[in-house]
């Protein structure tokens, strides 16, 4: 197990560093960043220009840079934003926890529907259930969260009226904002859980040991909850990695639709205002998201399913 | 992956579609009708067959020009084919106008062939003929996905597969931590350094497209590697890339087939994504994403400019992902895992 751990825990840095690096080089492969800061012959003389230059590393190779970048980093310094000049991390770190309200908001109802109508679409298979979850499943993963989130903003917050257009209210407690969104980002893993619970629960319900149990009389309902539902989990906990990569991306484009102030929104103005520190920082902070909760489904996965630890 | 191959075992053994159970004979019409539409893919297939034609001819669907802009018809709701004061005769705009003998001219102008079915969206373009252009791009789409897909995917999950150990591992590690990537932030980054061009989007588009591939095609070609006419042709001397063509290669179609079409769908909405986002396909292209995104501000006033094109999106997704899970139940109950 704690080699297990171990390699996760490297994998989990590599993913980091890969990350950060490919947005690092891409932001560099645009030319000289000193433009984004000053239009040359606009009153930089030589000798400023070489200390500014100095002052953002851009004396070294893009390499060293780069490490000097994470070097600062990692104690927490992320650097100032172009347009006002504002510490990176600070801004950052005042946006991941609307960020995090939202994507377990998602989750929560992603996981409290998608899981249950699965086993039910499972256990009451070929009926009118199954047919109704199977359908869901189906549409919930091809609905573009975009279009979805606009046709709510419509017909349940503009012409109902019943819930906030967008916005985030008065934080946390505020559940009346977060339902729209939270409900565009997780109907994909809705589907999604649904599905692999669905799948995983026909293929354990129809194994030997599950028969063995039915054969032994147990009851139905321990025979789904107890002997075929806990190991029907392991499936779409592993798919959890997936979901929450999606998450990822949805956060992005639901966040602008909602007004949500997190760092989704927030890495749309960064791209509006060619703001690369600041979208450095961003993609750092979503990434070990990303990556944190990968490494928490993982640890999971492997303490559920004894097999993973030994691979 | 012994794992994998137990539990395909299982899977085959259940039935693969609960229509098929049925029995064909001894119904009325339209009980007939309902089973031959739950047994083959009828809806999803027309429903792609509409797109090819969009794509390919867009002037069979589309009733007027895309890009050009009737001022008149700002806004206009859809008409749904009817013909009504608004969208038949257009109002002179004064009175010596009328007079002046470019009125015929001016009908031309304003007046487009057909009424807007779908109506008009904020820039007076018919919001059908946007819909239809719209296609082409989700075609290159798919087409990105199948050749990024078959050619990267398809190579390395074979390669895995095949030689296993280091090759194998190396391979995996590079697929995991590609799929960790923030797709749609590097996606942001790129089309703000290099500018959003179509080339630009598809080739972010083709860096995504590949991964599931590899794991499937390897499982794959893990299989067929020990069965005995590889090592036989192992023993008569082949070459591993002999091999590798021959004997794995077609092994993996059907696989191949399966993922390739649920694949297509998520590409279809990722690049919708971008171009909602901005990012995207740039001006004058229709995209479907980026329409929904001009009708953003007009949602309340002219909800068609967006609602259509997010609705042809989803119908396509909708379809393809249908029809992938048809074909993977037909081909190989074993690719069930898949999601």
């Amino acid at each position: 197990m704690r080699r297990f751990i171990i390699r996760r825990m490297i994998f989990a840095v590599l993913t980091v560093i890969a990350a950060t690096g490919v947005v690092f080089f891409l932001s560099r492969a645009a030319g000289d960043p000193l433009l984004l800061y000053a239009t040359p012959g606009y009153g930089l003389t030589p000798d400023q220009e070489v200390a500014l230059r100095e002052a953002l590393d851009l004396d070294h190779p893009v390499v060293v840079q780069y490490f000097l970048w994470l070097g600062r980093a990692v104690r927490g310094d992320l650097g100032r934003t172009i347009l006002d000049q504002k510490p990176v991390s600070r801004i950052v770190t005042e946006r991941i926890p609307a960020s995090v309200h939202l994507g377990a908001a998602a989750w929560l109802f992603a996981t409290v529907v998608g899981v249950p109508l699965g086993v039910l679409s499972a256990v009451k298979r070929g009926t009118a259930f199954d047919y109704l979850g199977r359908s869901f499943a189906l549409m919930g993963q091809a609905l573009p969260a975009f279009w979805l989130g606009l046709v709510l903003i419509l017909v349940v917050a503009e012409l109902l009226g019943w819930l906030p257009v967008s916005g985030r209210g008065n934080g946390f407690w505020d559940v009346k904002h977060v339902v729209l969104p939270a409900f565009t980002l997780g109907v994909g893993a809705m589907a999604g859980y649904l599905r692999l619970t669905r799948n995983s629960m026909l293929e354990i319900l129809d194994s030997e040991f599950v028969k063995l149990a039915r054969a032994k009389g147990v009851a139905s309902q321990k025979v789904i909850w107890k002997h075929a539902f806990r190991n029907a989990l392991i499936q779409p906990l592993t798919a959890s990695t997936l979901i929450l990569a999606g998450f990822l991306t949805g956060s992005v484009v639901v966040e602008s639709i909602f007004a949500w102030p997190g760092l989704g929104l927030m890495a749309i103005t960064a791209v509006r205002n060619n703001d690369f520190p600041l979208l450095q920082g961003i993609v750092l902070m979503l990434t070990i998201l990303y990556v944190f909760m990968t490494f928490v489904t993982d640890i999971l996965y492997a303490y559920i399913d004894p097999r993973i630890r030994y691979d | 992956m012994t794992e994998q191959a137990q539990t395909g075992a299982e899977t085959a053994a259940v039935p693969a579609a609960p229509g098929e159970a049925r029995t064909k004979a001894g119904r009325n019409f339209g009980s007939q009708a309902w089973y031959f539409l739950r047994r083959w893919p009828v809806i999803p297939l027309i429903i792609m067959a509409v797109l090819l034609v969009a794509g390919i001819f867009p002037g069979v669907l589309a009733p007027e020009d895309p890009i050009r802009q009737f001022p008149h018809f700002r806004t206009h709701p859809p008409t749904w084919g009817a013909v009504d004061e608004h969208s038949s005769i257009p109002e002179p705009q004064r009175e010596d106008f009328e007079n002046s003998g470019d009125y015929s001219r001016a009908i031309r102008e304003y007046h487009p062939r057909f009424n807007y079915i779908l109506g008009g969206d904020n820039l007076g373009r018919d919001v059908l003929s946007r819909v239809v252009a719209g296609a082409r791009i989700s075609l290159q789409v798919a087409v990105i996905a199948l050749v990024s897909g078959v050619l990267i995917g398809t190579t390395m999950g074979i390669l895995g597969g095949y030689f296993g150990g280091w090759t194998d591992e190396v391979l995996m590690r590079f697929v995991d931590m590609w799929n960790a990537l923030p797709f749609i932030l590097i996606a942001l980054v790129v089309s703000v350094t290099f500018g959003a061009t179509t080339g630009v989007v598809m080739l972010l588009l083709a860096m995504l497209a590949w991964t599931p591939f590899v794991r499937q095609v390897r499982a794959d070609a893990l299989g067929i590697r020990s069965r005995d006419y590889v090592l036989a042709a192992k023993i008569a001397g082949a070459t591993n890339i002999r091999i590798m063509l021959r004997h794995l290669l077609p092994g993996t179609f059907s696989t191949v087939l399966v993922v390739a079409s649920l694949r297509v769908g998520t590409l279809i909405l990722a690049e919708s994504i971008l171009s909602f986002l901005g990012v995207g396909i740039p001006d004058p292209i229709p995209a479907w994403g980026k329409s929904v995104s001009e009708g953003r501000n007009f949602l309340r006033e002219a909800w068609w400019i967006s609602f259509f094109p997010g609705f042809a999106i989803f119908l396509v997704v909708l379809s393809l992902n249908f029809f992938g899970d048809w074909l993977r139940d037909r081909l190989d109950p074993r690719l069930r895992q898949l999601d």
